[in-house]
């Protein structure tokens, strides 16, 4: 008897949410009609989500892809030997061959999509646990120094050195310190954080125990938005996993360095990803933003010292350690080392997720990785950075991919995600929501912010519909001047910038006369 | 479908003793809370205040800040729809509109607990693949109306 096909069918929500699972069920159900030996592997996704269900055969001559694939392809395939590879018109090749893997640099995410994210044998086989080993073998001061050199920048979208973070908390006397990631990805066109918590969750329990090792802190929390319940279920057993295996508990690895890791589930509040109302919500509170200083480096969680980092910065630091400082910061341009994961999402044909050193334009990645648009129609804006960054023009696209670079053309990068729109997108409406979302999510600790995302809407609604066009033009311009300036944190702070990209970039569609619009739908 | 049993003081109470020796044990408390019986009833708000050594007004304010945490018992299904820019970019809008013409669902109203009601979410963190629907915990791709309108259980 042959040993079992290895067949991997993607447990990753994208792939759920085209079908993966009934795909996954016809496999077993097709194979054991046949007599044949297969064995269901449940992978992450390779990020190639419209190849979505994406299933790989393991044959002789590597991984085979197919996709994407339908329950009811199954019994074709297995009628054609997709079993061993065999040809089909959903074969897509071997992975390792396709175009948009290799023209990739896959640092954070290299095992996302080849491994089976809940075991851990398997990530150990993938060099997993090697940077924490590493580590163990460091002193705290020398780890913070590793990662400070590395160039690596916060990944959730401030892009503040972690190096210096770290180094801050490490400096730091406390009876207690924490460590806390923040996994409220709540930005629109971001999705990279959830698909690394899904596939490969031990790799960001490692880079926060690196953490934990280095500051010397016992323990840590994971806050994690509710709308991810496959990334909630991925995280809380592979937390058990780990803590069984002795990676997590009161003896990390053996090296007597206690480190204990939690999930906490946000609630629906959009303001959680601002990392001051993320650790009021993890006290138990309502999210509202503290001031600055003092900053939670100092003065965090439960007023203690605390480390608060993106899922992808945490995720960085194996990588790091394993490979060294150097090997990252020869990454990247500018004071943007390392690589970026980009997240390719809205109205676009190969959408997906894109891990490559910064300095990539953003035409590079959404006409050559992503086709152009679904719909084929021309691009007319785009959106980087999330809800509260700017919309750049079809003109503005051979900007590169790095933090300064958008900051120059008064945009930001953000969590690195991009929305792409065609020409049938109305972009007063569009920054209509800008205000309208910020009215829906703020805290309302600070005035700017409360009062000026509502006033905004009805600013923007009076000049669509036409009203004293230049004076309330002139209003909204200085509103957003206010907002900007006085706003106590980046949700105020930040939601002129779409507005602004907007109305600068796109004038004609405030300038239009209001009959030929649609009326708006009303609140 | 989800079916939650009636409000149990008794079990509310040992659902909050149970939890409240952790540390920040508000939010925890509250979802358990909510996945036992599908809401957060009013009159556990001095049971969790007192357990965790606030005031009723700092545990009804916590409630009352999160979208997520409803106080009166579920509707029959949530279908929750993705808004943001990345579903708007392919025309949830659109999926909106027809939905309250075709079919007679408006977003966001609630009729009741044998309704099923459409909800507006921001991201589902599936950019790629939208518009976006969440039901259940089940992650939806691609949705149209139709699709939403029969999962709400046709005309209502």
């Amino acid at each position: 008897m042959s040993e079992a096909i290895r067949i991997f069918v993607p447990i990753d929500a994208a792939a759920l949410s085209v079908g993966a699972e009934a795909v996954a069920q016809a496999i077993a159900r097709e194979a054991q009609a046949r007599g044949l030996a297969v064995e269901i592997v449940r992978n992450g996704s390779r990020g190639m989500l419209w190849l979505e269900p994406m299933v790989e055969v393991e044959t002789p001559e590597g991984r085979i892809a197919y996709g994407p694939v339908a329950g009811r392809d199954v019994a074709a395939l297995f009628e054609a030997g997709f079993q061993s590879g065999g040809a089909h018109k959903l074969r897509l090749g071997p992975v390792d061959q396709l175009d948009w893997l290799k023209r990739q640099q896959r640092l954070t995410f290299e095992r996302v999509g080849v491994t089976d994210p809940l075991s851990l044998a398997d990530y150990r086989a993938h060099d997993g646990l090697k940077g924490l080993e590493k580590a163990l073998s460091l002193t705290g001061a020398e780890i913070v120094e590793e990662v400070r050199e590395s160039g690596l920048r916060g990944r959730g979208g401030a892009g503040f050195p972690t190096g210096i973070k770290w180094k801050t908390v490490h400096d730091a006397k406390a009876d207690q310190k924490y460590i806390v990631c923040n996994a409220d990805e709540g930005d629109s066109g971001t999705f990279a954080d959830r698909m690394l918590m899904e596939g490969d969750p031990f790799l960001l329990i490692e880079g926060m125990t690196i953490a934990a090792i280095a500051v010397g802190a016992t323990k840590g929390y994971i806050y994690l938005r509710s709308e991810y319940p496959h990334a909630h279920t991925a995280l809380r057993r592979a937390i058990l996993k780990a803590r069984n295996a002795g990676l997590l508990g009161a003896s990390v690895l053996g090296s007597g360095k206690a480190f204990e890791l939690e999930v906490r589930l946000g609630a629906g509040a959009y303001i959680c990803g601002e990392e001051t109302s993320l650790l009021e919500s993890l006290e138990g509170k309502r999210a509202i933003v503290r001031a600055k200083p003092p900053i939670p480096a100092l003065q965090g969680l439960f007023g203690k010292p605390t480390i608060v980092n993106n899922v992808l910065s945490f995720a960085a630091v194996p990588w790091i350690l394993t490979h060294g400082a150097k090997a990252y910061a020869d990454y990247g341009m500018g004071r943007s080392r390392g690589t970026l994961p980009v997240q390719l999402g809205g109205n676009i044909k190969r959408g997906g997720l894109i891990e490559l050193a910064f300095g990539i334009s953003l035409r590079e990645i959404i006409e050559d990785l992503g086709g152009g648009t679904l719909s084929g129609r021309p691009i007319r804006a785009v959106q980087v950075g999330g809800p509260l960054g700017a919309y750049l023009t079809a003109g503005q696209l051979d900007t590169p991919m790095d933090y300064e670079a958008l900051a120059g053309i008064k945009a930001m990068l953000g969590h690195g995600g991009i929305v792409v729109f065609d020409d049938n997108v109305d972009m007063a409406k569009q920054a209509r929501f800008a205000f309208e979302f910020c009215a829906k999510e703020s805290c309302g600790k600070c005035t700017p912010c409360r009062i000026g995302a509502t006033r905004g809407v009805e600013l923007v609604d009076k000049i669509i519909a036409g009203t004293e066009r230049p004076k309330n033009l002139a209003v909204l311009r200085d509103l957003n001047k206010l907002m900007t300036d006085a706003s106590l944190c980046a949700m105020g702070g930040l939601t002129p910038m779409p507005v602004m990209s907007a109305l600068n970039h796109f004038f004609e569609d405030f300038d239009r006369p209001p009959a030929e619009r649609l009326p708006l739908a009303a609140e | 479908m989800v079916h939650y049993p009636a409000w149990d003081q008794d079990e509310a109470r040992s659902i909050v003793s149970g939890l409240s020796h952790l540390e920040g044990a508000t939010l925890p408390i509250l979802h358990a809370l909510q996945e036992e019986f599908g809401y957060i009833d009013p009159q556990v708000v001095p049971l969790i205040a007192e357990a965790l050594n606030l005031s009723r007004a700092d545990v009804h304010g916590t409630i009352s800040f999160y979208h997520d945490f409803r106080t009166a018992p579920p509707p029959r299904k949530i279908v929750k729809l993705c808004r943001a820019e990345a579903c708007q970019a392919l025309g949830c809008d659109a999926v909106v509109d027809e939905l309250a013409r075709e079919h007679g669902i408006v977003v966001d109203e609630h009729g009741g607990p044998e309704k099923a009601v459409v909800e507006t979410v921001y991201c589902l963190g599936n950019c790629a693949l939208g518009p976006s629907a969440l039901v259940e915990g089940e992650l939806l791709g691609r949705v149209d109306a139709d699709h939403i309108a029969a999962l709400c259980g046709a005309r209502q």
